[in-house]
């Protein structure tokens, strides 16, 4: 047992000794939480907008003024015609143009029938879609005014009719630093710990520091826990420095228990720095280690259900979703914090990051080899 | 200048012999490609619904199946009340309840009005959205269906909407472009401060520093061969792109890839500050992830876009280096634009490589003396 306490005080011994690295610790992640959370936004608001009105009449005026009062849309410009609003989309000055064209009015009222185009830039497809569904809404709007002036009858209608209520639960608002901040939390974490430990045995064996303590006696495993526990401390502080940060600062609820929390942290930390480990043995040099950490840390990152919902993978990726710690870890965060989920609610995610740390830590223990 | 060469073929050496970081670095573009592709994704299907269906009656089966057909919901559950619908949101089984209410069919044939509650597991908000607004369009689809609706009524705007640059709305057209930005980014800056940070750790710098190389040469041919080594990078994605999801090269080839080195020696440039600041490998390897890895992928309007962030994050956002490379790759490759379009990012992305190198260069006499 003193054998372990000697390597785990080594270990942090050396981990304050750098002093570069402590604000990269401490300080960065947390400046990233925060400004992430609110970066990471699919909100779409603040649409630039080009209004084409080769119109000029009453109705077009009217139309003008709704767009104008809908605060997601800044009007940039009014081009004089449809070249120079393209003109704009392909200088990237605006993302919609509307174009109101001539006679307008007249074959509303004459024909009773309207056009209007929407030219969208549609580079991304998804605020395209949902930006043109905003404006398109408002035109509806606008349609059903000048038909209000119309003063049609109703249509009679012995049509029936479902009505929809919808609510959205947990997250009544939408917010999506609620969302985001307790998945970047996690990944930040991840990150920092699984470079840390990866770095750490191929460090020593290029220094050459790994031979003093291949002689003496310690065991593999102490030497794998004794590695294992500065970094799993160094995690959970962040952790929790982390959830209070956004806590204060986003407010983001904390409906389940924070016991649940804590201790699957410590689990997805134990398989995270298992992994580490493991590649740490495994590579010749520090450049490899960290390569090959950040090779999977990217892939994690992105398969991990943070941006983009798993739900809607291929199959076959989310399977590939379950060897993910990432995944469950930002899976867990939401389901506890957000929804209250109980540790019965989440166990599947227990059971999953348990037999990967126990996996990931044997193949740690196996190929530390003492002789090098 | 043969000294030089012969100092380029050496780290040549170094990076060929290192097998494994040298798959990693030509499989991390192809796994990036296609992980975005296929995987990351905003469109959904069989999204999994629980409907507490309290009619229980011919109408509300027709309605389920309705839902359905579509392929985009997927029954997965079937709760008695409320309650029981919040347990299965609880343990994740649900992202989309439909509460039918019992007196369904009567409100529909005798009232005329009938009304469906949608409740959406609103954790992730976005996801709820889309599927509450898809669950709209399906029971309007249903309604008419059972009311054999007519088409269009008189006085009503037709909205025609043209999506330009991309009409099927693939998502390639803009992940392509982002991840050429990203890879660049690491690869270039990560490996360049590494090199170099390494030389330091080990205590060979001082012994390259007195060698008769002047030391601007050093630097330039420690960095060399990993431009190299990116910019082929650069080029599997574009052609990854092209071959694998469509992704077309509109404008000038040469111009795409001028601007594209322009945009490497940023990330050199951002690389080689990094490794006058940090003493080992460690420092410098976490600094560039740090500073680099999330910013780019998260500030550069790749993955979120830049006009609905908070204004500070807008200011932010102005120095990221990503952000003007993906506009020149997007107006070059998409929209087919010519010098003009991308005078101003091209600018942008100049000055900051004179200020970065002036930095550089700075740290690197102080480190030095």
């Amino acid at each position: 047992m003193r054998r372990l306490a000697y390597i785990i005080q080594k270990e942090f011994i050396q981990v304050f000794r750098n002093k570069a690295m402590l604000p990269i610790m401490t300080i960065v992640p947390i400046v990233q939480l925060i400004v992430l959370s609110y970066a990471a936004s699919n909100e779409v608001t603040n649409v630039r907008l080009a209004i084409v009105n080769q119109d000029q009449s009453a109705a077009s005026r009217l139309l003008i003024q709704k767009v104008e009062a809908a605060d997601r849309f800044i009007l940039m410009d009014f081009p004089l015609s449809v070249e120079e609003g393209d003109e704009l989309l392909q200088r990237g000055e605006v993302g919609i143009v509307l174009v109101i064209p001539a006679q307008f009015e007249r074959t509303f009222y004459r024909e009773k029938r309207g056009e209007i185009q929407l030219l969208v830039n549609a580079i991304d497809g998804q605020q395209a879609t949902v930006g043109s569904g905003y404006l398109s809404s408002i035109i509806q709007s606008f349609n059903q005014e000048m038909r209000a002036e119309l003063r049609l009858v109703p249509m009679q209608s012995n049509q029936a009719q479902i009505l929809t209520t919808s609510s959205n639960w947990y997250n009544p608002d939408l917010n999506f630093k609620y969302f985001m901040a307790p998945g970047i939390l996690g990944e930040l974490v991840t990150i920092l710990v699984m470079l840390l430990t990866a770095m750490n045995v191929v460090r020593e064996r290029e220094i050459g520091t790994i031979e003093q303590i291949n002689v003496t006696p310690i065991k593999k495993w102490q030497f794998i826990l004794g590695k294992m526990v500065p970094f799993l401390i160094i995690g959970l502080v962040l952790l929790t420095v982390g959830l209070t940060a956004a806590k204060l600062i986003f407010n983001i609820p904390i409906r389940g228990s924070l016991v649940v929390v804590f201790a699957f942290c410590i689990l997805n930390l134990m398989a995270v720095l298992g992994l580490g480990l493991f590649i740490s043995n495994l590579s010749d040099t520090q450049q490899q280690a960290m390569f090959t950490t950040f090779f999977f840390v990217i892939i994690f990152i992105l398969m991990s259900g943070l941006f983009t919902p798993i739900e809607s993978m291929p199959k076959w990726a989310q399977y590939l979703t379950i060897p993910n710690p990432i995944a469950h870890f930002v899976s867990v965060m939401r389901s506890v914090l957000l929804k209250g989920s109980t540790f019965q609610d989440v166990i599947y995610h227990f059971r999953m990051t348990g037999i990967m740390a126990i996996l990931f830590n044997i193949l740690a223990i196996w190929s530390y080899r003492k002789v090098a | 200048m043969k000294i030089f060469w012969a100092f380029v073929r050496k780290e040549i050496y170094h990076i060929l012999r290192d097998r494994r970081t040298l798959a990693i670095l030509f499989g991390m573009p192809i796994a990036l490609v296609l992980i975005f592709g296929y995987t990351v994704t905003n469109e959904f299907k069989d999204a999994s619904v629980a409907i507490v269906n309290q009619a229980n009656d011919e109408l509300s089966q027709e309605f389920i199946e309705h839902l359905t057909s579509s392929g985009h919901f997927q029954l997965v559950a079937l709760p008695q009340t409320r309650d029981e619908l919040e347990t299965t949101f609880r343990a994740n089984q649900a992202k989309l309840g439909v509460v039918i209410p019992p007196s369904f069919s009567d409100d529909f044939y005798r009232q005329k009005a009938a009304t469906i509650q949608l409740i959406a597991d609103a954790t992730e908000p976005n996801y709820a959205t889309t599927l509450v607004n898809y669950a709209n369009q399906m029971i309007r689809s249903f309604q008419q269906q059972k009311n054999q609706m007519s088409e269009q009524a008189p006085y009503s705007v037709a909205v025609q909407t043209r999506m330009y640059y991309n009409p099927q709305l693939e998502g390639a057209y803009n992940f392509v472009p982002g991840t050429v930005a990203l890879i660049l980014m690491l690869i270039c800056a990560m490996m360049t401060s590494l090199t170099i940070a390494k030389e330091k750790e080990l205590g060979t710098m001082d012994l390259l520093l007195v060698s008769p190389l002047p030391p601007m040469l050093i630097i330039l041919g420690k960095v060399t061969p990993y431009a190299v080594l990116s910019f082929i990078d650069a080029i599997i994605v574009f052609v990854l792109g092209y071959f694998l999801f469509d992704v077309p090269v509109r404008g000038s080839v040469p111009l795409l890839l001028a601007l594209c080195l322009l945009y490497l020696f940023v990330a050199l440039a951002l690389g080689l500050l990094i490794s006058t600041k940090a003493a080992n490998q460690q420092t410098a390897m976490m600094t560039s992830l740090f500073t680099l890895m999330l910013p780019t992928m998260l500030l550069s309007g790749f993955l979120f876009p830049i006009p609905s962030m908070p204004t500070i994050l807008q200011y932010i956002s102005k120095v990221i280096p990503a952000k003007y490379f993906i506009q020149i790759e997007q107006a070059v490759m998409l929209k087919a634009a010519g010098w003009e379009a991308v005078a101003f990012p091209t600018l942008v992305l100049t000055i900051m490589l004179v200020v970065l190198l002036a930095a550089a260069w700075k740290n690197f006499k102080v480190v030095k003396a």
